[in-house]
């Protein structure tokens, strides 16, 4: 029955997917005491990519995700996922919160964190069975945390932190992934085994889009960049979009040539 | 002590202050994780002035009318609160903390000045508790629990803390899973569909309800150290949510009885003649817990 009802659901999401994009924000505006964070930006996300969204610090890439996400009020405009509201398509959105956001110190195990991507299957009081132990423990092996399910959750490296946060996000098994900063202050090993999930992901058909401030990696893991700076600056394929100009709108005099986003060298 | 002068001296103390105590620890847990321990201090306060003003209006201390009027003393307190802080231009904080005092003061004052001789309730019953009063005097001994007469004697009080508790306890059971996610990551919770707003307020009315029907046991001072002390220790004891919770309870139980028992035995111990307040002896006991986990709890790094 279970499985019927996924197929299902499946097929709807596919359908669903060709009449609209899996994220489409039309004149979205967010402002903090008044001084806008994100001005009137449009952006139409296209399926089965990974798209970047690039800036600087405080350019509001974080903020236009979770405006979109309704995590923060816009002052104006509004997100479609799949064609229809947030609302009817949250089974099929993940969202990978920046890992400072929370209180790692917080009396949860590794596998605590990533059985809260089962939420919505199992509702208020659905049981926790053996099979949700099993998408637990995929999600896991799929970045290679499956041994440090009992660990709690902060004794792990920032690096394992974000790989929880990301297996969290694999047991939802959405069709569109969003993620805040997957590699801010995480080592060599987690970016790579990141990218790696991300690229399968893309190669299942989902759509991942990623808050990014590392220009240097930019054309090696995206297909496509959004460059914004409160505004947006430029969208589209990398080899269109990533340009000398758009990044010197975006960054004005702070961008020298090989040389890092600082938010990078702090972290 | 034999077995008659328990049932009628200890059992419904006893009783009241454990569950007065569960009762605070549970929706202590998420106060203390959510870095929220002022909420619960800022509670405690509040609910004196409420609880006054629903005994001016009524003439008794019936529950309903303690918990709308401590209902009202917080939206009070609220408007206040932004007022002071708006016009008088200071940090919240400060806001808060002026507020929760003021107000606190001027329900001591008023209840100063009311005639409840014919109530439970007076200026110290109302800031350390009034445990040792609750007694069941119907009561002959353990056969009293089955004599329906006896039973109808029971301290009503008795009633309202054991329903405040079980509702309590049912709440956190059935909403376990939002209350940990929204908890732990509230954006994540957020795009989960989870009404974080409503989980947060239920978190602070639980707190409220715990703090009013405790009123009777710990009284309005010692009352913050159950929300605290509990479940801050318990913390230090493990690193899984559903255990903290329970080595919350079982802290808070040993609190209550230990302190109970040690206020009435305690001083005659060391040749005192008096007991001291139980209250006093169940918020020091709850303090020295916290004291032992903080030194030797498994869980501390």
């Amino acid at each position: 029955m279970q499985a019927r009802l996924e197929d299902v659901s499946m097929r709807d999401m596919r359908e669903r997917a060709t009449q609209g994009g899996p994220l489409v924000i039309r004149g979205m505006t967010v402002a903090y005491d008044r001084k806008p964070a994100v001005f009137s930006v449009d952006a139409s996300f296209r399926s089965g990519r990974i798209t970047g969204i690039i800036g600087p610090n405080g350019a509001g890439k974080s903020t236009l995700l979770r405006a979109g996400l309704g995590i923060v009020k816009p002052l104006a405009g509004q997100a479609t996922f799949f064609g229809t509201t947030l609302a009817r398509s949250r089974d099929r959105v993940a969202y990978v919160p920046q890992r400072a956001s929370v209180d790692w110190d917080f009396p949860a195990r590794v596998v605590d964190v990533v059985a809260q991507g089962l939420y919505r299957r199992l509702g208020l009081l659905g049981r926790y069975g053996r099979d949700h132990d099993d998408m637990v423990m995929t999600a896991l092996e799929r970045v290679g945390m499956e041994d440090f399910s009992a660990r709690q959750i902060g004794q792990l490296s920032g690096g394992q932190q974000q790989r929880v946060f990301l297996a969290r996000a694999l047991a939802q098994d959405a069709m569109l992934y969003l993620l805040d900063e997957p590699f801010a202050g995480v080592d060599a090993a987690t970016e790579r085994a990141i990218i790696k999930v991300l690229k399968t992901l893309r190669s299942d058909g989902r759509t991942v889009i990623a808050v990014h401030h590392d220009l240097s990696t930019v054309e090696e893991y995206f297909d496509d960049v959004l460059v914004m700076n409160v505004r947006k600056i430029s969208d589209g394929p990398v080899g269109t979009a990533f340009t000398p100009e758009a990044l010197e709108t975006a960054y004005g005099g702070r961008l020298e040539r090989g040389v890092r986003d600082p938010q990078k060298a702090r972290a | 002590m034999n077995g008659a002068d328990f049932v009628t001296f200890s059992l419904t103390p006893l009783l009241i202050g454990s569950l007065a105590a569960l009762a605070c620890a549970l929706p202590g847990n998420f106060l203390v994780l959510r870095r929220q321990a002022l909420v619960g201090d800022a509670i405690s306060h509040v609910v004196l002035p409420g609880i006054v003003l629903a005994f001016l209006v009524t003439g008794t201390i019936s529950t309903w009318p303690m918990l709308l009027g401590s209902a009202a003393s917080a939206v009070m307190a609220v408007v206040l609160i932004e007022a002071i802080r708006r016009f008088g231009r200071i940090e919240p904080g400060a806001a808060m903390g002026v507020v929760f005092t003021a107000m606190f003061a001027a329900g001591v004052l008023v209840l100063e000045k009311s005639d409840t001789s014919g109530v439970h309730l007076d200026v110290e019953h109302a800031l350390f508790g009034n445990l040792e009063s609750l007694i069941w005097l119907d009561a002959t001994g353990w056969t009293s629990l089955v004599d329906p007469v006896a039973l109808a004697g029971l301290p009503p009080e008795l009633f309202r803390i054991g329903l405040v508790t079980v509702v309590i306890g049912l709440c956190l059971a059935a909403f376990w899973r939002p209350l940990a996610i929204s908890t732990f990551d509230e954006g994540f919770a957020r795009t989960l569909g989870l009404p974080v707003r409503a989980i947060g307020l239920g978190i602070v009315i639980a707190s409220a309800l715990a703090a009013v029907a405790a009123f009777d046991a710990v009284g309005s001072i010692i009352v913050i150290a159950m929300f605290i002390c509990p479940p801050a220790a318990a913390r230090l004891m493990t690193n899984r949510l559903g255990a903290q919770v329970a080595w919350s309870a079982a802290f808070a139980l040993i609190a209550a009885t230990l302190g109970f028992t040690l206020s009435a035995s305690g001083p005659a111990w060391f040749g005192s003649e008096n007991a001291v307040s139980a209250a006093g002896m169940v918020g020091t006991v709850a303090g020295m817990i916290l004291a032992c986990a903080a030194l030797f709890g498994p869980a501390r790094t």
